[in-house]
């Protein structure tokens, strides 16, 4: 049965003098500053590492790709574009357009990474267990789902967690690599997607909770049931789906605080108060640290555990100091 | 306990942050149309970070905006900075930018807005911080 193609009907010229939602540009401009290109990092470095990984590594790394390859496209040719009829502002409009096109980058970017590490005949075994991965092609179907349903909230409760939950069984591997000083140059490409799709999770999340207050509170505990009830279902896919990843090389237990820790952030922008208790969020430090360098330095001033603080002392600054 | 000073913009993350702490704060306006924010007690400083790549704009205009005023500035004893790991190098960046600015620490540092875990250890530190400064 042939689906009612939903576009937005009324469209006028978007005028950038004239703004609604100040979140909207910021998001914008935000995304411009960070645009990227696989072309700009020299993945060929990375040749000699790949070859130190065992068959098993490769094959794993392979099909993570693979599966990260999945997300940003049904992400970019369906999800982002699925958000443009409900948008509120023509400027909101036009971020989701920009989403769109960044995640046929990031799509695009792992066939550059392929292309570079490995042969015609593994890339094809690959994409050949993408599309048959059990676990795989449910998390696709469950977010595609939504996607095509008539509920605009549902629909971007699921882009929020594909953004901020689903990605990250993937993004462990090439962190772990990193911390592990292997594929550093495919790390960093990783990186600038991991960058990118933090502003894609919190601006879908944020454009969600402006229309959560639109709608009364019934509607509001519906979507908040169907919110947490969603998050459960991806989690028991997404366990099953690393188990059936990394069983092999060990990281099960490592990848899913990472999964914990991940999953709470997407429900936090979101606007809903994280579920994973702190005991199982305890992300491995080392993956914090390829995540983000200057995470892992102590954070926590008042608990005085940590060797990187000293108490400064007060010295009067001068004006020329505030020209930022 | 002295007073706390925030910034959040219309997502309202690191309103939220302040407002389960339960100490007084005060808003530094979103809108330049709006009056400034001037304080006369010692403050701690919660921002959250824009940006996500560069140290250009990583702390907030108004935050600029507020801390221009000498006398605001003379009266920050510490920074508590929002963020997201997954801004890498950037994660929390406006915290530490003012905090070595303001010769001051960063005391803290959560992500979105924040934990349970996070608000009890910010309770807990900044009762703890107020009493040695």
């Amino acid at each position: 049965m042939a689906e009612q193609l939903r576009l937005a009907r009324n469209v006028q010229a978007i005028n950038w003098n004239k703004i609604q939602d100040d979140k909207d540009v910021e998001v914008w401009n935000r995304l411009v500053n960070n645009f990227w290109l696989p072309e700009k990092v020299p993945l060929s470095n990375d040749v000699q590492s790949w070859n130190t990984l065992t068959p098993a590594e490769q094959q794993l790394t392979m099909r993570v790709f693979t599966g990260l390859t999945l997300l940003d496209t049904i992400q970019g040719t369906v999800g982002a574009v699925s958000l443009i009829p409900d948008a509120v502002t023509p400027h909101e409009e036009a971020v989701y357009t920009n989403i769109a096109f960044m995640e046929s980058v990031h799509a695009k970017s792992y066939s550059s990474i392929f292309s570079t590490l490995s042969n015609t005949k593994d890339i094809d075994e690959a994409f050949r267990w993408s599309t048959e991965n059990p676990n795989l092609q449910k998390k696709a179907d469950i977010v595609l789902d939504d996607y095509h349903g008539n509920d605009p909230l549902k629909r971007k409760v699921s882009s929020t967690l594909l953004e901020s939950f689903l990605f990250y069984s993937g993004f462990y591997l090439p962190m772990y690599w990193s911390s592990r000083a292997k594929l550093t140059n495919t790390a960093d490409l990783i990186r600038l997607i991991i960058r990118d799709e933090a502003v894609h999770g919190y601006y879908i999340g944020y454009k969600f909770q402006k229309g959560l207050e639109k709608v009364d509170q019934a509607k509001r505990d519906e979507i908040k049931d169907y919110t947490f009830s969603l998050v459960y279902d991806l989690y028991e896919n997404e366990t099953q789906y690393t188990q059936d990843l990394y069983d092999e090389v060990g990281l099960t237990e490592d990848v899913k605080k990472f999964l914990h820790y991940n999953a709470n952030k997407a429900l936090m922008n979101l606007g809903y108060e994280p579920m994973f208790p702190k005991s199982v969020t305890d992300v491995n430090p080392a993956i914090l640290s390829a995540l983000s360098p200057n995470a892992d330095e102590n954070h926590d001033f008042f608990s005085g555990s940590g060797s990187s603080y000293v108490i400064g002392k007060a010295v009067n600054t001068e004006d020329e100091d505030w020209d930022f | 306990m002295a007073d706390l000073v925030y910034f959040s913009s219309v997502s309202g993350n690191t309103r939220r942050f302040v407002e389960k702490l339960g100490t007084p704060a005060h808003r530094i306006p979103l809108y330049a149309t709006e009056a400034p924010l001037k304080v006369d007690e010692p403050y701690v400083l919660v921002l959250p970070t824009y940006g996500g790549g560069s140290t250009g704009g990583a702390v907030p205009k108004q935050v600029i905006r507020f801390l221009n005023d000498s006398h605001n500035r003379s009266l920050i004893k510490g920074v508590i900075a929002a963020g997201n790991t997954n801004f890498g190098e950037a994660y929390c960046l406006a915290g530490d930018i003012v905090a070595q600015k303001c010769k001051v620490d960063t005391l803290y540092r959560f992500e979105v807005f924040g934990t349970p875990d996070d608000v009890e250890a910010v309770i807990t530190g900044l009762e703890e911080f107020w009493k040695a400064h």
